[in-house]
């Protein structure tokens, strides 16, 4: 079998920045909110992102703010996934007037720019706090994997083993579960790499608006809108930052493509 | 012409849906958000008053027609910040962010459709890998970021124009070479995914037996591609260039930010973070509008061009 | 007889495959001749055939030997000579007429575009031929068809298009890729006496693909079996049916069902 290079370069990128973003939730090489003097100091072994205009290490907040940002997005997604594959596998595999009214309530939500539905969500809820924040973009997902989960359901309901697993006496559960969830993984693997980096852009986005992750809490949105003000002084701080988004977004996005490659998926 | 009055329909059954539960929902909360603002000196009889004066005793139904018919008379109600009419304070926005999204969907456009057939004839050689990673790299890029980096590059060092400082709509050529470079950032990672899109549709209509037809009649690959494969490529481009309208403005309501352009999306956060209502919720449904309309304009299209469309729904 | 096509010592090896497509086969067509290459599906007969059309992916397999079309080398011709003789001399039909058919062109302008690629008739000329060969391929209002969608034609009316669209600009050879296995029978069978009778009537060579015998017996002069990429028998087709040399042969004839149900061995 030829080796899925997009796979495992995805992964190690991943994997890197991970254990990086990890460890941040126990350690840093400073502490992330402790000011000093040396405001403005450019990239040095001491500081490999220098420091900003409180004279913060920059390394050690991306740390905290990618665990945040990252922390978030998986959240999101676990919402949006758990929920998403509930509503789609169920009125996939049933059908009936229950599907036509998801498939077109769906249609209609996914026509949409996520982040205005997720700026009304949280406008109803109250700006500000990082569970609505969670709850809102989560929502907002739903209906992506709902679509993708839904459409794999009804066609295995067509496929005859399915039908012959009935006639065997499976109840419904048993089949949903057991005999046609795991057919849908190579779908919803790729439909979660893509909801991840959607969600980090979107949580990233909003964080940026000032309206999801604010102060004292960081995320790499957050800090990239503070980057903004002192990008003069201190571009390192902007292109740290969003070089740390940019290369997950990237490792996860290869990661897809590894996937989709690997079901021959020209695409 | 049948099947356009029935998209037309279904575009006014949607808006309707969506504005009925954007009012809906907002409306339950732009009370309690009344009551907030009066903040200590909340006292019953306050509270009534300020209820009467802002029309929440009145029925839904009735607050929702005449909230509707705003759209089309511009009476939208007072903001609660700016105490302005909402119409005429969006009046301008509008125009803005309406300019900045189509430049963006032009810039879309125009670049992906050359270098999606360049991409085409790439598949299998030696850059076929290189193009899938710097695809895929572009596709990672925010455009909030791109923005913060055109705008310090070309704002602040180079001044070819000033961040935050919109020449307005009446100097429209100062005002496009403006939005030029917000359109970039809101346009290099659409460009990225509809490259992406368009090359694999390319590639499936290839392999398809008519082209092998064409072919077997004397075409050459060139005249196979013009005359065959890039109409039949063109309606699933027409859809997904109509869902990309719900990327662009997505793009459009952060990178106003980005620039400081006086826009919707900048409004729209702004009236967010005020607890503004009235703003908020006739901002959300005009963009709704717009990405809804772009997708009627698509479907639209899409029949003329393959009449079998226009069969399968009913 | 005066030699049509002739091919010698065909040889294609796909570069993914351990075996040949085709090992070594030599066959003749002559001018008005309808040559019936019968095999089970694998055996290398449309291989054989898109190597005439020209139609193999040169980049994906090794080719040798020489296919001469009225003294043009085919096999190893450049894209141009190739081009010049797609269409013009060679005209094909494919198994699928809904698949082979632009879905989003009109049927007239699909049966038209061999005459726009190789010829400088005017718009009404090529029209007016356009219009004859839908009306000799015996579809009823010829001028209805020509400006159809090819979804709302049926299967047997689109093969029949896609027969008007080969043979529109009179070439000397038509290739039929099984152009009856998607149909039903009784339009099969019409397909089959509308073949028969351009033969007779135009003279025009024919290449006729197809997995059934009984087909092949109905319309061909000489029949040719293939196995494996290799050609096991080759003769008239009356022949070939009463007296079968070879056992591979036998055995296929021995398959068809005839009308009372038994097999003919029994």
């Amino acid at each position: 079998m030829k080796r899925n290079y997009y796979l495992l370069a995805g992964l190690a990128i991943t994997g890197v920045l991970s254990a990086v973003t990890l460890l941040g939730f126990f350690w840093t090489p400073y502490d992330s909110a402790a000011m000093s003097a040396d405001k403005f100091l450019a990239p040095c072994p001491a500081h490999l992102f220098g420091t900003d205009n409180f004279g913060r290490d920059i390394f050690s907040r991306v740390m905290e703010g990618a665990g945040t940002s990252f922390l978030i997005a998986l959240c999101t997604v676990a919402i949006g996934a758990a929920g998403g594959v509930l509503l789609g596998a169920v009125t996939g595999y049933f059908g009936g007037l229950a599907d036509e009214i998801l498939i077109r309530v769906g249609d209609a939500l996914t026509a949409f720019p996520s982040i205005l539905l997720a700026l009304v969500v949280i406008s109803l809820l109250g700006p500000g706090k990082p569970v609505n924040l969670i709850l809102s973009l989560g929502l907002v997902f739903i209906p992506s994997f709902a679509r993708v989960t839904r459409a794999a359901y009804a066609e295995a309901r067509e496929v005859n083993y399915v039908k012959s697993v009935r006639l065997m006496g499976a109840s419904h559960a048993r089949v949903i579960l057991v005999h046609i969830l795991p057919n849908t993984l190579p779908v919803l693997l790729s439909a979660l790499t893509i909801g991840f980096n959607n969600a980090v852009l979107a949580e990233a986005s909003m964080s940026y608006l000032g309206i999801g992750v604010t102060p004292p809490d960081a995320s790499l949105g957050y800090m990239l809108s503070e980057a903004q003000s002192v990008f003069g002084r201190a571009p390192w701080y902007a292109l740290t930052t969003g070089g740390v988004m940019i290369l997950f977004l990237f490792g996860v996005g290869l990661i897809g493509e590894g996937l989709r490659s690997r079901e021959g998926d020209a695409l | 012409m049948k099947y356009v009055f029935r998209r037309l329909g279904a575009l006014l059954l949607t808006m309707f849906l969506v504005s009925l539960c954007t009012f809906a929902a907002f409306s339950g909360i732009s009370g309690s958000a009344a009551e907030a603002r009066l903040g200590t000196q909340a006292t019953p009889e306050r509270v009534a008053a300020l209820r009467e004066e802002l029309g929440l005793n009145r029925p839904f139904a009735v607050r929702y027609a005449e909230w509707l018919s705003g759209f089309a008379t511009g009476n939208l109600g007072d903001s609660l910040t700016y105490r302005q009419n909402v119409g005429e304070l969006l009046r301008d926005k509008v125009l803005v962010s309406l300019l900045l999204s189509a430049m963006s969907f032009a810039l879309i456009v125009l670049c992906s459709i050359p270098l999606s057939l360049l991409v085409v004839r790439l598949t299998g050689g030696p850059l076929d890998a290189a193009h899938t990673l710097f695809n895929q790299f572009c596709m990672s890029v925010p455009p909030f970021f791109t923005g913060l980096l055109l705008s310090w590059v070309f704002g602040v060092s180079l001044h070819w124009f000033t961040p935050g400082a919109f020449p307005g709509l009446s100097r429209i050529g100062d005002a496009l070479r403006f939005l030029l470079f917000p359109a970039v950032a809101i346009a290099i990672p659409r460009t990225a995914m509809t490259v992406r899109m368009l090359r694999g549709t390319l590639l499936r209509e290839l392999n398809r037996d008519y082209v092998k037809t064409a072919i077997s009649r004397g075409s050459d690959r060139d005249t196979v591609l013009r005359r065959h494969v890039l109409k039949n490529a063109l309606t699933p481009t027409v859809a997904f260039l109509a869902q990309m309208m719900a990327e662009i403005v997505a793009g459009v309501i952060v990178v106003e930010q980005v620039f400081g352009i006086p826009g919707l999306g900048r409004m729209l956060v702004v009236s967010i973070s005020n607890r503004d209502y009235p703003v908020v919720q006739a901002i959300v449904v005009i963009l709704a509008f717009w990405v809804v309309a772009s997708n009627t304009v698509a479907d639209c299209i899409n029949v003329r061009i393959d009449p079998r469309l226009a069969l399968g729904d009913k | 007889m005066n030699t049509l096509l002739s091919i010698r010592d065909l040889r294609v090896r796909f570069h993914n495959r351990a075996r040949d497509a085709v090992s070594g086969i030599s066959l003749d067509i002559g001018r008005g001749e309808i040559v019936g290459l019968v095999g089970e599906s694998g055996s290398g007969k449309t291989v054989t055939a898109m190597s005439v059309a020209g139609l193999l992916p040169r980049k994906r397999c090794d080719c040798s030997g020489t296919i001469l079309l009225e003294g043009t080398e085919l096999l190893h011709a450049d894209r141009r000579t190739l081009r010049g003789v797609q269409g013009r001399s060679i005209g094909v039909v494919f198994q699928d007429p809904l698949s082979c058919m632009d879905p989003l062109m009109k049927v007239g302008a699909q049966v038209e575009e061999t005459l726009l690629l190789h010829t400088d008739y005017s718009k009404a000329e090529r029209r007016r031929l356009a219009l004859e060969a839908l009306a000799a391929v015996e579809l009823p209002d010829p001028e209805r068809v020509y400006a159809s969608w090819p979804h709302e034609l049926s299967g047997g009316m689109r093969q029949r298009a896609c027969i008007a669209a080969a043979v529109v600009i009179r070439p000397a050879l038509l290739l039929l890729d099984e152009p009856t296995t998607a149909l039903d029978v009784t339009v099969q069978a019409q397909i089959l006496a509308l073949l028969k009778k351009l033969n007779r009537e135009s003279g025009i060579s024919m290449l006729f693909i197809s997995h059934n015998l009984g087909v092949v017996r109905k319309l061909c002069t000489r029949a040719a079996v293939m196995q494996e990429g290799v050609i096991v028998e080759d003769g008239d087709t009356e022949r070939v049916f009463r007296h079968p040399v070879h056992p591979y042969t036998r055995r296929l004839i021995d398959a068809i069902p005839t009308r009372d149900g038994r097999r003919r061995s029994a």
